[in-house]
């Protein structure tokens, strides 16, 4: 290829293992970088760049400074990819967004709190645009080199919108719930390959919410097996507080 | 007439999360010189709060991707001293296992991804695929051993899935055990003495510097400790595990989102250094022959020795991992369910030793098994104030150099710490300013 696309990988509010499980592509990456050119990425590299043809955004928006940094990026990026859970939904971090924000400075800093100014977590889409999510808390390699590849061949990459519930049928797992555990995959949405589930854990929903969730039966399901109405909102909110709570 | 600095590295680069390096000098005195946590404080301690015990390591395994497998092991051994959870020798054989192949991993990247570019004077690895090809290689060979490692035991490298509290929910086949231990021997312990030779042709260039300070890491009696032991310090020996605030005494600094920590003196440092200071006694005999190779020294005071106490743990790891597999194989794989029945409520704490040094989880259950407090302690947020005080002695030592040189070998030594500030909070950029 004659101009190889500009890639600059960046991050926000998260723990940076999206961007991890780029540096893991051991056997890939010698691969990728034939195809493209990583012209910024902090955790790996010196530099800055101007322009970029894709940016892989990883974390979600936390503070005054994010809100700047990713008004940045979109002005100077063609295409514009939310990498992994925080970023798609806010993610693990929208947890402190269910309870009063100054409870949550005092707890962690005590009366030193005004030194850290924080917003409620929020996800890319709630403040620019956002032209592919690649979902998963972490993302998957898999997904990862889908979405890349289409990119890279000028395609628009497809996003699934069926449940986790339908791959876990598909690859003749036990259903969580025989077990006698619960589970979120009835309203989660599929393409981890029921990762969790494969691996004798319940579905936490990390990828998000299907489009047009059935939540008040998935919270009566999940009453039925035993949690009490307070547990069962619970259990949906660790990765989807923003979405059910209507934060963002 | 002295001399005037100002250096701002903003956002410093090859680091786990954001933080930048500040020095001023004004007619020759020194009036700052710190690394600024500018990371998004992260609340996690909140977050906890309410939480089913079922529901802590998965969320303070994202406080980072790096360090997620360490979170999750010192959040176990909390929840379960907490509850009362007993786990089985085999559990503990298999965690200790993942806790080598997590080492293994970050050393790795840390050591060849990360510092290494400094010593062959380039900005990051992408350009030693051309030059050092099989230098690259053989760490692309080495960490992906070492991530499947995670990925047979528990599913997944990044984010663990099948380790829970009280056990595991799914356990690796005998079979997919044998394969590892051989690769091990075949292809990471070859990979590994490799990577220490090219460390060795480059030891001339890490800086010489000496700065006494004291060195926390656990120690144990049976082993080089990495999943169990008692907290140590250089200065002030042993004490048990739940006397963990005595030894980290946290406070809010205004310029760090990151709270810094000190004990017997201004700041103390942790990491593979602090554990081959504490432990190399401990460790078995290849590795030292590798300590010795590359000149490390008990009881060193150079910081920026510290990416060499890595390379030279890390083949401690591949050994040790090795002696686990052997003895889980030849006792066979029991299948086992995870503890999950309480039989207390109450505080428990855990400490481990993660890739960058001691980390603390301390969590208290109500009856029903839900956090009613939360303390997390990050090896990355004890090493802060080390840092800053290496700084204020490094920068006068080599002030005649120019403000570039100061800022690349300040920028190197925040480096050789692998700080991870996503842990810490999230963390580096160095910022001269004139």
């Amino acid at each position: 290829m004659a101009n190889k696309p500009r890639v600059g990988i960046f991050d926000f509010t998260g723990c940076e293992g999206c961007e991890l499980n780029q540096l893991n592509f051991e056997d890939q990456l010698l691969d990728i970088l034939e195809h493209v050119e990583i012209v910024e990425w902090r955790e790996a590299m010196d530099g800055r760049s101007e322009e970029l043809d894709i940016a892989f955004v990883e974390g979600a928006l936390s503070t005054p400074d994010c809100i700047k940094r990713i008004h940045e990026i979109r002005r100077k990026s063609k295409v514009l990819v939310a990498l992994g859970a925080c970023a798609v939904q806010g993610g693990i971090n929208a947890l402190k967004n269910i309870r009063p924000i100054e409870q949550v400075r005092e707890e962690v800093y005590g009366q030193d709190k005004y030194l850290f100014p924080t917003l409620p977590a929020l996800p890319l889409s709630a403040v620019v645009k956002v032209d592919v999510n690649i979902r998963g808390c972490p993302m998957t390699q898999l997904e990862f080199l889908k979405v890349f590849t289409a990119l890279v061949m000028g395609k628009a990459p497809v996003e699934p919108g069926n449940a986790v519930c339908t791959e876990c049928k598909l690859k003749d797992n036990e259903c969580v719930y025989e077990k006698g555990m619960i589970c979120l995959g009835p309203v989660t949405r599929a393409g981890c390959d029921a990762q969790c589930p494969t691996f004798g854990q319940y579905c936490t929903g990390c990828r998000g919410l299907v489009p047009e969730p059935n939540v008040e039966a998935m919270q009566e399901i999940l009453v039925a097996h035993g949690l009490s109405m307070d547990d069962a909102r619970k259990k949906l909110q660790l990765f989807n507080a923003n979405q059910l709570e209507g934060v963002s | 007439m002295g001399t005037n600095l100002d250096i701002k590295v903003h956002h410093l680069t090859r680091v786990e999360g954001h933080g930048d390096i500040v020095v001023n000098m004004r007619d020759g005195v020194l009036e700052k010189a710190r690394l600024e946590i500018v990371e998004a404080p992260r609340y996690f301690e909140a977050m906890l709060k309410g939480r089913n015990f079922h529901e802590a390591a998965i969320i303070t395994s994202r406080i980072c991707g790096i360090c997620s497998l360490g979170h999750q092991m010192t959040s176990f051994k909390a929840t379960e001293q907490a509850l009362g959870l007993e786990v089985s020798e085999q559990t503990v054989q298999l965690r200790k296992l993942l806790v080598h192949g997590a080492t293994l991993q970050s050393n790795v990247l840390h050591a060849l991804f990360l510092a290494a570019p400094d010593f062959l004077k380039v900005g990051s690895v992408f350009p030693l695929v051309g030059t050092h090809p099989e230098v690259v290689k053989a760490a692309l060979r080495m960490k992906r051993l070492a991530n499947d490692l995670g990925e047979v035991i528990s599913g997944r490298a990044v984010h663990p899935i099948s380790c829970v509290p009280g056990g595991f929910t799914q356990l690796p086949t005998a079979k997919s055990l044998a394969v590892l231990r051989e690769r091990l021997e075949k292809q990471m312990l070859p990979d590994l003495v490799f990577a220490a030779d090219v460390v060795a042709t480059l030891a001339g260039e890490i800086p010489d510097f000496r700065r006494e300070t004291e060195f926390i890491s656990l120690r144990s009696d049976d082993d080089y400790a990495l999943y169990d032991g008692d907290i140590c310090s250089t200065d002030t020996g042993r004490v048990p595990d739940r006397e963990y605030r005595r030894m980290s005494n946290e406070f809010v600094v205004p310029h760090s989102t990151s709270k810094h920590c000190k004990v017997n003196r201004s700041s103390y440092m942790v990491g593979a250094l602090a554990r081959w200071n504490n432990n190399h006694d401990r460790l078995c005999p290849e590795a030292l022959g590798v300590a010795t190779k590359l000149g490390l020294k008990p009881d060193c005071h150079n910081p920026f020795m510290n990416t060499v106490a890595q390379v030279v743990e890390s083949v401690h790891c591949c050994l040790d991992a090795m002696a686990i597999l052997d003895r889980l194989l030849a006792a066979g794989i029991r299948d086992e369910v995870p503890n999950q029945d309480p039989t207390r409520h109450g505080t428990g704490v855990g400490a481990t030793e993660v890739p960058r040094g001691i980390l603390y989880h301390e969590y208290t259950y109500d009856r029903q098994g839900r956090i009613t407090a939360a303390n997390c302690i990050i090896p990355t947020g004890q090493n802060l104030a080390n840092i800053d005080d290496d700084m204020v002695k490094l920068v006068p030592e080599v002030v005649d150099r120019g403000e570039a040189a100061i800022a690349h070998l300040l920028e190197m030594l925040v480096r050789a710490y692998d700080p991870c500030i996503s842990c810490s909070v999230h963390m580096l950029d160095v910022k001269f300013t004139r």
